[in-house]
This record gives C-alpha cells, structure tokens and sequence, in this order.
C-alpha cells in the first residue's frame, strides 16, 4: 500500500525539477510556457552527448548505479540547454515582448516552439528510444512494505540539493529579490533600476538548468524519446496550478500532491490513464479554489 | 484525368475537415481572443461520438455500435464536444487566460489516454473500423460517391460560415469583439463577458467535434494515432496564415495549408528514400514552425486582415 | 539665478500620439525646493510626473536634469540619474519584506545600504521593527512610509512623490507631509503631485495648478493659496462635472 507512496515522490522530485521553470516563466514572463517539456528533452539529450564523448559510461556511486559521469554530463548540458533556451528567447520571445504582444501571441508561439523543438530532435537524434547506459536496478526495503532503489534515493536526494540552493538564490542574492520583485510588479522593478532584461536571462537560465536536471534523472530512470519531456507537461502545468500559480513553494508542494496523484492512478490500476487523472484533479481544483493551495488571488 | 479528379476531390474533402476546424477556432481565437490549444481533443471527441452512435457493434466493447442514422451522429458530435467545452470553459474562463489554454491542453490529453486505454468503448489501439460512410453507393463510381460527400461537406460548411458570419454581425459579435479588444471596458458596459465567452468557447468546439465526425465518417477508420497535437498546430497555422477575425481567411488558410501538407507529403514520398521520409517529416514540422514565427513577428494579421465591422450608431463621434 | 535641478520645456505626452493628455507644459524645480502639482481631476498631473519617469511617451519638447537632457529616458535609468519616484498606488513589493523593499532602493548604490538604511529608518523609526514582515501586511500610513523609504535609499538628488496622501486620513496625511518636511531637510529636493492642495501648499515652497493638460497659474504656495484663480479653475472643473 505505502510502495506508491515511494514511488509518488520520486514522480514528485521530477516534475518539481521540470515546474519550477514553469512556475518562473509563468510569473517574470507571464505566459504559460508550453515549451518547457521540451527543455527537459533537450537537456537529457544533452547529456546523453555528453556521456557519449566522455566515453566512461554512467558510473556509480556505492548501491547507487549512476556516478560522476553522469553528473558531471548533467553540468555541461545545463550550461548548453541554458545557451539553446537564451537563443530561442532571443529569437523569439524578445522580439515579441519588443512589439508588446498579447499574452496569448506568447503562448501561440511556445506552442509552436515546443513541436519544433520535438521535431528537430527526431531529425538530429533519431526517432528510436535510447538509454544512457544499461544498468541493472537494485532494490532494498527502506520500510516494510516499500521498497525503494537506491537511485530513487539519490534522484530525490538531488532534487531536494537542487531547491535548497533554488531558495537560497531567490531569497538571499539581490537577483533573487530582483526577480520576486519583477514578477510582483514590474513597472516598480523597473522605477527601481532593475534590469529586466537581466531579470528574464536569469529566469530562462535557472528553469532551463532545473529542466536539465530533471530531464537527465527522468531519462535515467525510463528511456529518451523526443517526446520524453512533452509528456511531463500535463503534469507540471497541474502542479503549478494545484499549488498557487504565483508561489513557488506552491510549485513544489503541487508537485507532491501531483506526483502522489499519479503513483496513486497507477497503484489502482489506472496506468494509462494517470494524465487524465491529474488533469481531473486538476480541474476540481480550480473549481474550488482557482489560486491553488499557497497561491494568493491575482 | 479520372484520377486527378478523384485526387482533387479527395484532396478537397480533407481540406474541408480542416477549414471546419479553422473556422471553429476562428469563433473563439479571432473573435472572441480564447486560445484553444486542444482543437485536436475537441475533434477527436467529435469522431469517437459519431463513430459509437452511427458504427456498427463490435464483439469487444460493452456499449455502442448503435448504427444511428450518420446526421444523428454528426449530432451527438456536436452536442459532446459542446458540453467538454463547456466543462472546461466554465471552470476556467473566469480565471487567467493561460489557464484555457492549460485547460484545453489537458482534454487533448486526456482524450488521446481514453481512446488508447478505454477499449470497452473505443477499442483502443485497435482502433473502430467499418464506420458507415453517409451518401455512398448512389454511384457505381467511388470517384463520384465522394463528390457526393464533398458536396455535403461544402454545404455544411457553407451553412457554419453563413451562421458564423450573422453572429458575429449581430449585436452579439459586437459585444464578442468589445471582450477581445478591452474586456474591462466590455465588462465596464455591463456585457456578461463570462457567459458570452463561453457561448463563442462552446459553439467554436462543437464546430470542431462536427468536423471529428466529418472525418470520421468519411474515413471509416479511427484510432488513437489519428489525434496528436500536430493536428492543433496545423490548424493554428491555417487561422494565423488566412487570417485570425475573418471567416472567408480561416476557410481560405485551410486549403492554402493543407494544400503545401499534402503536397509536400507527396513531395517527401516521392523523391526521398524510404529511409529519411521520418527525417523529413520531421523537417517539414520545423519549417511549418517557421513560418508561424516569422507570421506572428512580421504579419499577425494574416493573408487576409479583418474586415472592420462597424455599424454606423457604433461609430464613436470625433472628440476635440 | 541658479541652474535648477529639474527643467521642463514644453513637453506634449500621452498615451497614443494623436491624443496627447499634456499639451505643452513647462516646469522648473531649484535645488531644496518642495514643488507641488495641483489640479483637478483628469488635469494630467500623474501623467507629468510619468512622463518624466519614462513611463508615457513624450511627443515633443525636453525634460533637463541639471542641464543634461534626459528626454525618453527608460524607467530603469532613472536611478541611475539619481531620480527616485514613488507611484500613487502598488507603489511597495507586498510579497516581498520591509528591508528587502529597502535593498531594492539601492540596486545602483550598493556600498552606501548600511548608510542610506541608517537615514531612513531614522526618518522613519516605525519602520526599524518591522524588518521581517511582508510590505503587504502593512496599514497604509506605514506602506507609505516603506515606499518613501525606498525611494530614499538610492540617495536621490531629486524625489518625485504622486499623491502621498492619496487613502490616507487627514491625521495620517499630515504625518506624512511633515515628514516629507524633514526629507527636504536633509537636502533632497521634491516634485510631488496632490489632489489635497491646502495641506501641501502648507509644506511647499513653489506651486504649478495644471488644468486639461496645461500648466495655468504658478507662483509661491503662499501667492497661489490666496489666488482667486486657483479656486477658479478648481471650481470650473467641478461645476463642468456636476453637469456632465
């Protein structure tokens, strides 16, 4: 009975890595980023090239069957994920904050980035799953009862590192405050001498690095596909909306329920339908209370 | 020559599925501004409906198979789509418009997982098969059976657009485009933004189911595969290319697309070894969002702009 | 005469070009000054101060700051040029805490935080316990105060205050302006806006009365208090609103 709850917060670290960068764009840019699943393929494609010219396979570290390989690929694709997201802004979504677009003109055009992205994946790396590295799971009971594998331990593990200096940054660096005071009101960030523009580059960055992180544990837990990260959306706009669109820790704590949500689906026997469960849930939410869980009435 | 007609005919009659589509979107992107980013979920809706009302019973699932006469079919299309539009539109019109999206998002989703996984209804990856095609076998010729359809299919588009285009003349479109334009000043005029939105949300959706069921009839074969998101991306660009906020561009932008599709899937197929055709297909997807970016950067409005729909009493005086 | 600190020429500005809300206003602010904007409703009083913040187009004519022209300056540079500005409303980060909406004033002055957080929390004391707490749990007065305070933390050579007693009851309304009193004493020099004319021209030292977008009546607050014209043009907008 407790296993889906091991395995719902392992789901929980993932999509929580993945909605953070929603969560940031959705707030400093102001647009439901449909792209962000394909930030998280990109980054774990990423790494897989990375892997690939190191040549040391994934690693291990004691029980745990990934190593400094694998972290050390995670590093480098944050760093060129980050630089491909700052292009497409650049490219893109500068251009039409520059012509002060609708919001909606935002979306349109993250939706259709997100297929590109999809798209362009297929044709450089190829249509067919791939593996990081073959590996054979271990398991051992952490409770009675529910059995975990040392990688799920390590995946969370890094997912909770990841939001500890996630925090830090927001709370405690004069970026960090930058940004909270840009997505609260921007016309008074601006009379304050905030460089947005430094702003929105420090957002990209930070969702593309969480998304890496995210897209590479989630890939080493399944397979790549190009559409790897497009089926993470569903459940990272839940979390985002579930805890309060507008508190990150909201993101977080959306993320839980959403991943215990899943774990939950597949425990029953709903496995195949476990997004059109979140997304039921989702929808009684709004129902009764649209600002999400943290979140405060816009 | 039998061929290039029947081709172009058959050519014609997806076009059509995908004009319908276009012109249901523009009800609710180009007049009323609500992003729909689930157009294939609405449509796939539409398709299941028509498909368990009018298809035959099969031994594997528990209900339908009713073998309805197909207009009660094309229907029940519109009234199901209608009422998941109604669902997520009531839930999330009062709120931020990327929560529609989301929304809208989420039922394409979901409906792809309960055509996969609900195989008591839609028998999943089997996919529903032999569906009844409306007007055939008047004809010795196929040819001719399906000038019959596209026929049909021309004449409930025409009726669509006449409707579409009383509507959005009507004091209704007017208050429609005052919500699109400034909602606070729509609101400020005492127009219930919320309930009019939702009527355009509704009637543009179930345009989009009737269109599923258009396709479903036609083709006679249905399954999960038929309804992925490239479908919605398709349909975005058509509006966007015709013209957001003009009937005659959604209509016109339907062709215009599917034409360059199809015609650079024959392209692709023709030329290019069996080997790279997935590259292909793939490359052709980046360049069409290519030109949706370079449409939303340099030409928003379109092949054809919006007409400016103005009756005299609206027009404000001149101030000083 | 001296340079002033703050020079206006003529500007016309608006939101859209073909109707712009000032038409032709001229203004100058001297170095200690407490300068006050009055007007009706509708004059384009908070559209002057926006203009000069880089917030609403300028069509045509200069706005100079100690001689330089600043003409379309973008918001964010306006720190920089030592020009702080407090908005009539949403004019403190509610989510974010009262010393975190202070380090935001000194985003351009870094090194001078502890000096500058000095000053102002001795200007405004109420605020020394209330560090930690979120702006937005604030009352009124207090806010006012976190985004004076704020403002004041860049150092600025120039203040530019949009009704400061706007919401706020007569009592607190002159705790407000008297401490803007002691702001000017500690040399900084305040162009603000007020619908509440009698009480600000009580703490000002100059006074412009706009109306329709232009600027009317100038003079000493003391001349314009007892000028018939102000009352006039007060009066005028009142009566045209009680027949419309």
């Amino acid at each position: 009975m407790i296993q889906f709850v091991a395995d719902g917060i392992v789901n929980a670290a993932l999509i929580a890595l993945g909605a953070i960068g929603l969560s940031m764009t959705y707030n400093i840019l102001r647009f439901a980023n449909f792209a962000q699943g394909e930030i998280l393929t990109i980054g774990a494609y990423f790494t897989l090239l990375v892997l690939g010219v190191l040549g040391f396979g994934i690693g291990a570290m004691g029980p745990v069957a990934f190593g400094w390989p694998l972290l050390a690929s995670i590093v480098v694709a944050v760093g060129t994920t980050s630089i491909i997201v700052l292009i497409v802004d650049w490219l893109l979504f500068r251009q039409l904050r520059d012509k002060n677009a609708s919001r909606i003109t935002f979306i349109m055009a993250a939706f259709g980035v997100s297929l590109m992205g999809r798209n362009l994946i297929t044709l450089v790396a190829g249509g067919e799953p791939k593996y990081f590295d073959f590996y054979i799971p271990k398991t051992f009971e952490l409770l009675p009862g529910m059995k975990v594998r040392p990688d799920d331990l390590a995946i969370v593990a890094i997912a909770v590192i990841a939001f500890i200096i996630l925090f830090a940054f927001m709370n405690r660096t004069s970026m960090g405050r930058q940004m909270r005071a840009v997505a609260e009101n921007p016309t008074l960030a601006r009379i304050n001498g905030i460089d947005v523009r430094a702003v929105i580059r420090w957002t990209w960055i930070i969702g593309a690095s969480l998304a890496t992180i995210a897209g590479a544990l989630l890939a080493h837990n399944t397979q790549l596909r190009p559409e790897m990260g497009f089926d993470m959306l569903l459940p990272m706009f839940a979390a985002l909306i579930l805890g309060g669109a507008n508190n990150l820790y909201g993101t977080i704590l959306g993320a839980i329920v959403v991943g215990l949500t899943e774990a939950l689906a597949v425990y029953v026997g709903l496995s195949g339908y476990r997004a059109a469960v979140t997304f039921l849930v989702m929808i009684a939410f709004l129902m009764v209370r649209p600002q999400g869980i943290l979140g405060e009435k816009e | 020559m039998e061929g290039g007609l029947s081709f172009l005919i058959f050519f014609l009659i997806f076009a059509s599925f995908y004009s319908l589509s276009s012109l249901g979107l523009n009800l609710q992107w180009g007049f009323t501004g609500l992003f729909n980013v689930g157009i294939v979920g609405f449509f796939a809706i539409g398709a299941y409906t028509s498909a368990i009302l009018t298809g035959p019973p099969y031994a594997d699932t528990l209900f339908g198979g009713f073998g309805l006469w197909f207009p009660l079919g094309f229907v029940g299309a519109m009234v199901t789509s209608g009422v998941a539009a109604f669902i997520v539109g009531f839930v999330t019109l009062r709120l931020r418009e990327d929560f529609l999206a989301i929304s809208t998002f989420g039922i394409a989703v979901s409906i792809q997982l309960v055509a996969l996984n609900f195989e008591s209804l839609t028998r999943g990856p089997n996919g529903m098969y032999s569906l009844p095609r409306p007007l055939a076998g008047y004809f010795d010729s196929s040819t001719l059976d399906n000038l019959l359809y596209l026929i049909m299919c021309l004449l409930i588009i025409a009726g669509v657009y006449w409707a579409f285009e009383r509507m959005v003349r009507s004091p209704w479109g007017r208050v429609l485009r005052s919500i699109r334009d400034d909602e606070i000043a729509a609101a400020a005029l005492g127009k219930n933004v919320f309930a009019v939105r939702l009527q355009s949300f509704v009637v543009g959706s179930a345009v989009m189911g009737l269109a599923g069921a258009l396709y479903a009839n036609f083709i006679g074969f249905i399954s999960p595969l038929d309804f992925i998101p490239i479908f919605t991306f398709q349909v975005f660009v058509m509006l966007i290319v015709g013209g957001s906020g003009n009937n005659l561009g959604a209509l016109l932008g339907g062709l215009v697309v599917w034409g360059l599709w199809s015609g650079s899937d024959q392209l692709i197929a023709s030329i290019l070894p069996p080997t790279i055709q997935t590259q292909a297909a793939a490359a052709r997807i980046v360049l069409i969002g290519f030109v949706l970016a370079v449409m939303l950067l340099y030409r928003p409005e379109g092949i054809l702009r919006e007409r400016r729909i103005v009756s005299r009493e609206a027009r404000l005086p001149n101030r000083e | 005469m001296p340079e002033p600190v703050l020079s206006i020429k003529n500007i016309e500005a608006g939101y859209t070009p073909s109707l712009p809300i000032l038409r032709g206003v001229s203004l100058d602010v001297f170095e200690g000054e407490i300068v006050t904007i009055l007007g009706p409703n509708g004059a384009g009083k908070s559209t002057l101060i926006k203009a000069i913040a880089g917030l609403v187009k300028i069509s045509s004519g200069t706005v100079s700051l100690e001689g330089r022209d600043i003409t379309g300056l973008a918001t964010h540079e306006l720190i920089r040029e030592r020009v702080a500005y407090v908005p009539q409303s949403e004019n403190v980060f509610a989510r974010l805490s009262v010393e975190e909406n202070l380090a935001l004033g000194t985003l351009h002055n870094p090194t001078q935080h502890a000096s500058q957080r000095r000053r102002v929390l001795d200007l405004f004391p109420d605020l020394e316990h209330l560090g930690h707490l979120a702006a937005g749990k604030l009352s009124g007065g207090q806010r006012q105060m976190v985004a004076v305070g704020r403002a004041l933390m860049a150092a600025p050579k120039l203040l530019m205050v949009d009704e400061p007693s706007a919401g706020l009851s007569p009592k607190l309304a002159q705790v407000v302006f008297a401490q803007l009193v002691q702001v000017k004493q500690t040399g900084v020099t305040i162009l603000m806006v007020e619908q509440n004319a009698r009480a600000a021209l009580q703490i000002s030292d100059r006074g412009y009365v706009m109306a329709e977008g232009q600027e009317k009546v100038h003079g000493a607050a003391a001349s314009l208090l007892e000028n018939p014209e102000v009352g006039a043009l007060y009066l005028g907008a009142k009566s045209r609103m009680a027949r419309s």
